[in-house]
Formats: C-alpha cells, sequence, structure tokens
C-alpha cells in the first residue's frame, strides 16, 4: 500500500492557542480516510495543515513534517503555491466565485494555471462536471451564474472545481455540513466514484457517514490522534476507550 | 495527470513573477499616499512654529509691514462659531439619532431620514453656505457670526446622527430589557440607562464633527465673511481661523504667507487633537 | 402615572420633531437653492450650462466654462485617485501584517482630516512649483506637441487642481474599499487559495470581483467630494474662466466661482446666476450620493442567491 502522505509530529497553534499537539499518520493512496472527533477537536486544522492553507489564518502556526509523496511541504524551498494546486480541498460551505458562471467557475483553476487551450479547458470543465455528477443538472446553462444553483449543486461545483486541476489528493473539510440529506446522499455516492483514481482525506463530525463511505478513519481528541485504523475494525471493536466513548455516542 | 501538472510549472516563473510585481506596487501605493502627509506636515510644522509664539494667538492680525500681528481674533471667532454650530447641531443630531435608534428603527419614515442624513454629508459645503446665506444673510441684512455657525451646524448635524446612532445600536438589548423589566418608562431608559452607557462614543462623534466643521472655510465665506478686529457679536461678521489663512495664502505678502503657515499650524494642532484624541478615546470603548 | 407617561409620549415626539427638523432641512435647501436662482433659470434656460460667455458687465452667464473645469479636474482626481486607494486598500487588508497596517490606515485617514484651506495653501507653495518643475516641464519637453500637454507650464491650472483633488479624496476611497475588501468572506479567498492562486490571483480573481460594486460606491463618493471641493481648488486651479484644450491650463471651477464672485454679486441676475451653480452641484452630488449608497449597500448585502454566510 502506497503511502502518499505522512506526517510527523504535527503541531499547530492559533496564535497562542495550541490546536494540534503532534499528530503522526500516513495516509493511504486511493482511499478515503476519514478524520472524526467532536468539534473543536482539531481535525479541520489537521487537513488544512495538509495543503498549507492553515497558515493562511493569521497568527496561525505548523511545526513538523507533512511529506507528500515523499516531499517535505513545510521544507523552505516549497512554495505554498504549487503544493494547493496538487492537492484540492472543498470547504464546510459551497464558496463558488459569485461574479463567475458556472463554466468559468470549473475552469478557475485552469485558467489561473495558466491553461489557455480552449478546447482543452470546454472537455476538461465538461469531464470534472460530469465526475461531480453535476452535468445533467448544469449542461444547458453553464454560463448562468453559480450562485444560481442550490446549496447541493453549489458543493458539487466546488467538487468539480477542484477536480478540473486534476490534484492527486482531494481534502474535504466537513463537505456536507451545510446540505440537505438529500444533497449529502449525492456527496457520498460521488466520493466512492472519486476515490478509484483520487486520494480522499475527509473531515466529518458524523460518525455514521465515516462509517459508511471511508476506508479508515483517524478519530482525533483534543488535539490528539487517538486511534486511527480501518474503518471497520474501528467502528466494531475500537482499541481506546475514549474512541468506544466517543462512536458509541457517549460524549461529542 | 502529471501531464497537466507539468505543464502548469512552465507558467509558474511568470505567474510568480507578476504576484511579487503587483504585491510590490500595492507597497507602492501606500507609500504614495504617505507622501503628501508626510509632506503637508512637515512643510506646516517647519514653516509654521517660526511665527507661533503667545503674541500670535493674542493679538490682532497687524498691518503689512508691521511686525507682531496674530490671529487671536480668529481663534476666538473659530471657536464662537463651533460653539453656535455645535448648539444647533448637537441636540439635533443626539435627538434624531435617539428617533432612529431606540423608537423607529424600520420603516420608511426612519430610511428616509436615514437617506437625508447621507445627502446632507454629501452636500458641498459651499452650497450649505449659499443656503445660510439666503435663510440668515440676507433677512438679517448683514455677514453674522451666527450665520456661520448655522452652516458649521448644518453640516455637523448629519455626522452626528450617523455616528450617535451607530453608538446607540452598539448598546445590547438586554441593558434595555432590564430596564424596562423593573418597571422604567421608556425614557427613563434612554436617559439612565442607554445614554450613559453610550455615552463616550457619542462624544467621540461628536469631537469628530467639530473636528471636522472647525476647519471649513467656503461656507463661512458666504456667512461669516471675517474681520480684522475683535468681534464676538453673534449679529456681526466675525473672523474665523480657516478664513485668516485663506485670505494671507492668497496675498501677495511674505509677511502675511508666514503668518498663513502659522495659523495652518494653529488649525492643524486644534484638528489632529480633537481627531487624535477622540480617536484613541473609541479604541479603548469595546461593547460586546 | 398618567403624568409620567405623557413625559414617555412627549419625549417621543421631540426626537421625532427632531428628524422631522433634518428632513425639512433637505427640502429647504432645495426649495431656497431652486427658488434664489428662478431668476436665471428663466432667463437663459438650458444655454445656461452650454453657454460659455460669463460676463457680469453684459449680463450674460453661461457656466460652462466652471463646469469644464469642475469635471476635468475630478476626472484627473478619479484617474490618479482610484487606483493608488484600491492599492493602499489591498495592502492594508490583505498584505500588511496587524502591526504595520493599523499606524497606516490611520495615517491614511489622518489625510481627510486635513483642512481643505491647509492642502490650498500647501498647493501654492509646495505643490504646485513641484508640479511645474517635476511633472509639467518634462511633460512638456517631451509631449508638448500634443494639445493635452501644450502651453506654459505654469504650475497652477487643472492639472495641479485634479492632483491635489486626488490627493485628498484618496482616504475617502481607500476607507470605503478597505471596508468592503475586509467584507469579503474568507472563503472566497481560500477557494481560491487552494485551486493554487498566488496572492495577487486570489486578490484578482476572488477578492476584486466580489468587491468590485461597493468599491464603485467608494469612487463616486470620492468623485462627489472632488466635484465639490472649494479652497484646495480655487487657491491652486488659477481661477480663469476659460476652456482649454491643455490640462496645464488655468481654469475654474463651480465651487470656486461661488467662492470668489459670491459676496461681490451685486445684481440680482449675478447673484441668481452664482446660486443657480450652487443648484448644480447640489443636485449632482445628491445623485452621486445616492448611487454610491446604492452600491455600497448592494455590497454589504452580498450576491444574490445560494448559500450566504
Amino acid at each position: 500500500m502506497t503511502k502518499i502522505i505522512k506526517t510527523e509530529k504535527v503541531q499547530a497553534w492559533y496564535g497562542t492557542e495550541k490546536a494540534l499537539n503532534g499528530i503522526s499518520l500516513d495516509i493511504n493512496k486511493n482511499k478515503v480516510t476519514a478524520i472524526i472527533g467532536p468539534s473543536g477537536c482539531g481535525k479541520s486544522t489537521f487537513i488544512r495543515c495538509l495543503n498549507r492553507m492553515h497558515e493562511v489564518i493569521p497568527g496561525a502556526k505548523v511545526t513538523g513534517k507533512v511529506l507528500v509523496n515523499d516531499v517535505d511541504i513545510y521544507s523552505a524551498q516549497v512554495d505554498p503555491v504549487d503544493i494547493r494546486r496538487k492537492i484540492g480541498m472543498v470547504f464546510q460551505k459551497p464558496n463558488p466565485f459569485p461574479t463567475m458562471s458556472i463554466f468559468n467557475n470549473v475552469a478557475s483553476g485552469l485558467k489561473l494555471n495558466g491553461i489557455t487551450d480552449k478546447k482543452f479547458v470546454a472537455e476538461s470543465v465538461e469531464k470534472s462536471l460530469k465526475m461531480a455528477a453535476l452535468w445533467d443538472e448544469v449542461k444547458t446553462r453553464l454560463h448562468h451564474s453559480g450562485m444560481s444553483l442550490s446549496g447541493g449543486q453549489q458543493q458539487r461545483l466546488c467538487i468539480a472545481r477542484a477536480l478540473a486541476v486534476e490534484p492527486d489528493i482531494l481534502l474535504m473539510d466537513e463537505p456536507a455540513s451545510a446540505l440537505d440529506p438529500i444533497s449529502t446522499l449525492r456527496i457520498e455516492e460521488l466520493l466512492q466514484e472519486l476515490k478509484k483514481e483520487y486520494t480522499i482525506v475527509i473531515v466529518t463530525h458524523n460518525m455514521q457517514q465515516a462509517a459508511r463511505i471511508s476506508d479508515y478513519t483517524a478519530f482525533l481528541l483534543n488535539g490528539d490522534l487517538i486511534e486511527y485504523d480501518l474503518t471497520e475494525s474501528m467502528f466494531t471493536k475500537p482499541n481506546d476507550k475514549r474512541t468506544e466513548d466517543y462512536i458509541t455516542g457517549r460524549f461529542g | 495527470m502529471n501531464n497537466l501538472q507539468a505543464q502548469y510549472n512552465k507558467h509558474m516563473i511568470r505567474r510568480k513573477a507578476t504576484n511579487y510585481i503587483m504585491l510590490t506596487m500595492m507597497v507602492l501605493c501606500a507609500v504614495i499616499a504617505l507622501i503628501p502627509l508626510i509632506s503637508i506636515l512637515t512643510h506646516i510644522g517647519a514653516s509654521g512654529i517660526k511665527g507661533l509664539n503667545l503674541g500670535f494667538i493674542t493679538n490682532l492680525p497687524s498691518p503689512v509691514g508691521e511686525t507682531g500681528g496674530g490671529m487671536g481674533n480668529g481663534l476666538v471667532g473659530t471657536l464662537i462659531l463651533v460653539t453656535i454650530a455645535s448648539v444647533i447641531g448637537i441636540p439635533l443630531g443626539v435627538l434624531t439619532a435617539i428617533y432612529l435608534s431606540e423608537y423607529q428603527q424600520i420603516g420608511i419614515f426612519p430610511s428616509v431620514v436615514r437617506f437625508v442624513a447621507d445627502s446632507l454629508l454629501g452636500i458641498p459645503s459651499i452650497v450649505v453656505g449659499i443656503f445660510a446665506y439666503v435663510v440668515i444673510v440676507i433677512p438679517m441684512k448683514s455677514f453674522s457670526a451666527f450665520a456661520g455657525g448655522a452652516a458649521l451646524g448644518i453640516m455637523l448635524i448629519p455626522i452626528i446622527i450617523r455616528g450617535t446612532e451607530g453608538m446607540l445600536r452598539m448598546v445590547p438589548d438586554s441593558y434595555r430589557e432590564a430596564g424596562l423589566a423593573l418597571g422604567m418608562r421608556k425614557w427613563r431608559v434612554i436617559v439612565s440607562i442607554v445614554l450613559p452607557t453610550a455615552i463616550r462614543g457619542i462624544v467621540t462623534t461628536i469631537m469628530l464633527g467639530i473636528a471636522r466643521i472647525s476647519g471649513e472655510t467656503a461656507p463661512l465665506l458666504l456667512t461669516a465673511f471675517g474681520n480684522h478686529y475683535w468681534s464676538t457679536r453673534i449679529d456681526q461678521p466675525i473672523a474665523a481661523l480657516p478664513l485668516q489663512i485663506f485670505n494671507y495664502a492668497i496675498s501677495p505678502f511674505e509677511e502675511w504667507h508666514n503668518q498663513a503657515w502659522s495659523g495652518s499650524l494653529l488649525l492643524i494642532l486644534l484638528v489632529l487633537i480633537i481627531s487624535i484624541v477622540s480617536r484613541v478615546a473609541t479604541r479603548q470603548q469595546k461593547f460586546k | 402615572m398618567l403624568s409620567a407617561s405623557w413625559v414617555d409620549r412627549i419625549f417621543k415626539v421631540i426626537t421625532l420633531l427632531a428628524a422631522s427638523a433634518v428632513v425639512a432641512l433637505l427640502f429647504a435647501i432645495i426649495i431656497k437653492l431652486y427658488t434664489q436662482s428662478s431668476f436665471s433659470i428663466d432667463k437663459f434656460g438650458f444655454s445656461f450650462i452650454t453657454s460659455t460667455d460669463w460676463n457680469p458687465v453684459t449680463g450674460e452667464y453661461g457656466a460652462l466654462p466652471f463646469i469644464f473645469g469642475t469635471v476635468v479636474s475630478s476626472f484627473i482626481a478619479i484617474l490618479i485617485a482610484v487606483p493608488i486607494s484600491v492599492g493602499v486598500a489591498i495592502f492594508l487588508t490583505e498584505i500588511a501584517p496587524r502591526w504595520l497596517s493599523t499606524p497606516i490606515g490611520f495615517l491614511v485617514e489622518l489625510l481627510a482630516a486635513i483642512p481643505s484651506v491647509i492642502y490650498g495653501l500647501w498647493g501654492i507653495f509646495i505643490f504646485v512649483p513641484f508640479v511645474r518643475n517635476y511633472i509639467q516641464m518634462p511633460l512638456h519637453d517631451v509631449l508638448g506637441w500634443m494639445p493635452l500637454f501644450s502651453g506654459p507650464p505654469l504650475g497652477i491650472g487643472m492639472l495641479a487642481a485634479g492632483l491635489i483633488l486626488a490627493i485628498m479624496i484618496i482616504p475617502i476611497i481607500t476607507a470605503i474599499s478597505k471596508d468592503i475588501i475586509s467584507s469579503v468572506p474568507i472563503l472566497q479567498r481560500e477557494g481560491a487559495l487552494a485551486l493554487g492562486a498566488t496572492k495577487w490571483e486570489t486578490i484578482k480573481y476572488a477578492v476584486l470581483p466580489y468587491a468590485k460594486t461597493g468599491i464603485l460606491g467608494g469612487i463616486i463618493l470620492g468623485l462627489g467630494r472632488a466635484i465639490g471641493e472649494t479652497m484646495a481648488v480655487t487657491m491652486v486651479i488659477g481661477n480663469r474662466a476659460e476652456i482649454s484644450s491643455s490640462i496645464f491650463a488655468p481654469a475654474h471651477s463651480m465651487a470656486a466661482v461661488i467662492a470668489n464672485e459670491f459676496t461681490e454679486a451685486t445684481e440680482d441676475v449675478y447673484l441668481s446666476a452664482i446660486i443657480e451653480i450652487g443648484l448644480l452641484l447640489f443636485l449632482v452630488t445628491f445623485v452621486l450620493n445616492g448611487l454610491a449608497r446604492f452600491f455600497i449597500w448592494s455590497v454589504a448585502r452580498g450576491p444574490r442567491g445560494g448559500i450566504r454566510q
């Protein structure tokens, strides 16, 4: 099994407040890894460390190592811009660019990265929208504003936007938390398709969701990694008392 | 997949260069914006300090060729004008803000009032001068301190309305509810709870407004008119610091130019001290 | 208890009266400006704004030279102030660390606190000579063959007025742009960054498109201020009612002519004509302000549709 991401003692701060106490975790290629834990446990912070988005927040700091394909993304020679286009990210709330059309939203990453071949861009937009299971719903109105879509469609648009850049890894920060159950289901189905080509790391506060969609699960609590295992093992026979308490709903 | 990523790399150098160039331009913009401020302050400081002494703020202007003239009458005139403006503008502004914040927050009339206040804020000061001339100078048949003060007062009203409304709205509703639950009348709640809570912010707003109008010149040309002598009568033309600076600045005499610089130093100290002190005071005020 | 409830009612009525008085004030301004200029409006009609003849001796009043001077100097001001102000706003919100952005933001705000007569004084003695020696002379030497840069480099004139106006409106446009840019959701920036955008690309593709309507509102507000500015302009524009193709040439402005000639206007028609210029100034700034508030408000409300935060 190829380990596409390896983290070593990742610690993160917001100002003086410590959010991660040293997380060491290896993520397997072409699998879905779920990060679960109660709110405030550092799960969002952790995945933001994987594409250097944590440092975007003023006062935020990261130490430790994150190796992506055996390259330390925090080494001085690495530009975060290069990292982020190899690792796509989908956020808690859909954030399409409101002034761009559906087409341009999906194409924005390509155009940004200097791809101007119109035919290639159009094909790529179609492919990405199909992968995001949105194509049939929007193919007749690609030039409408991205804001004209429903919340669930907007989130799939954001997934398509992330896919168009053709990253190796897709990070998802509670992508369904702002969505209704039907939209959530569609996103979950989509993940099963996507994992054939991508490595997916998804943060979720919903344990059933983690159990349904992921191959591996990591449980974080108060900035510490408590347990990391095959999802099946963790949900049937957790090794740690705290994990058991959490997944059986005794806190969180 | 790797093919596309490789294509991206071709553009990275250009993109990163653009990034650095544009970010440097933004830094340059900030530098360019500050150069005039530094130039104005240093020239006023350097040229103004020479003539600024006790005599300058107590004496009358002297004719060309005589030394020792000052802008005492202008300073006193400005203080009188600002006082008249405050008497007109503060009650009207604060009461309107109380209406907007405490009695009628939403609806057509409050929206109209806010729109009017914003419009008044945007009227060129010279136009306010024309209005004060038409309604005060013409009937009184004389330029007067009152007309000048009224013009400045009109300019003060919208500043106070919008500032005070904002300050009153920062007072948490729970404070009002606490008062009402104790059986207090609404006016009591406003006078004893809401206003005292917001008083520092309101005073700050008023001070900023006063700082802003005390340097106004254009409306005074048509109303207060200026005066070479001591006058404290509100029905007579009155001197004002900004008017004297203007008259001296456009005169052909170098001594008067020097006086204009000293007058500017005096005016800017007045304006900047009021605005800096009140801004620092607002920074310390925090509601949650 | 009855008397206590009266106090309540009286208090409310007093505040309502104050609010009504403020509204009445604006109406009074409109009505007075209109009635006082009606003599001129009736006499000259539409030709008032198309005629270039402003002659108190013959009793002919056409305001075009003043309108021209105001429009050109304000246009120059906007041309210079907009890129700088937006740049400063971006610098303050997106680039500078907080320990730097707070004091610099404060200093830029101070520019707005300086009285306009002081800008005029500084303009006459410091800025105009600078404009003549370091902007007009080189431009004249190189591009003097173009009508736009022809004529003797006097210093005073439309260019100097426009530049000084630019300095005066930079804090206004900056303040509003800064507020608008800070109101762009962080998620928009992160969306672009996560696609691999550089900082500048994030600003260009995610921040500015979102903020552009509001920034336009700030620009219009700045324009309104530039059009109505009196003292600094009258002190550096040259106060000559001429229309010239050169931006170096002295000119006049609507606000400046009111300041200069109002107290000399002894004849009714003369005074009425000057007040009509005031009415025009009022109407233009009134419309611009309404427009600006609308744009700023529409961004504060956010784009239509979809999920908002």
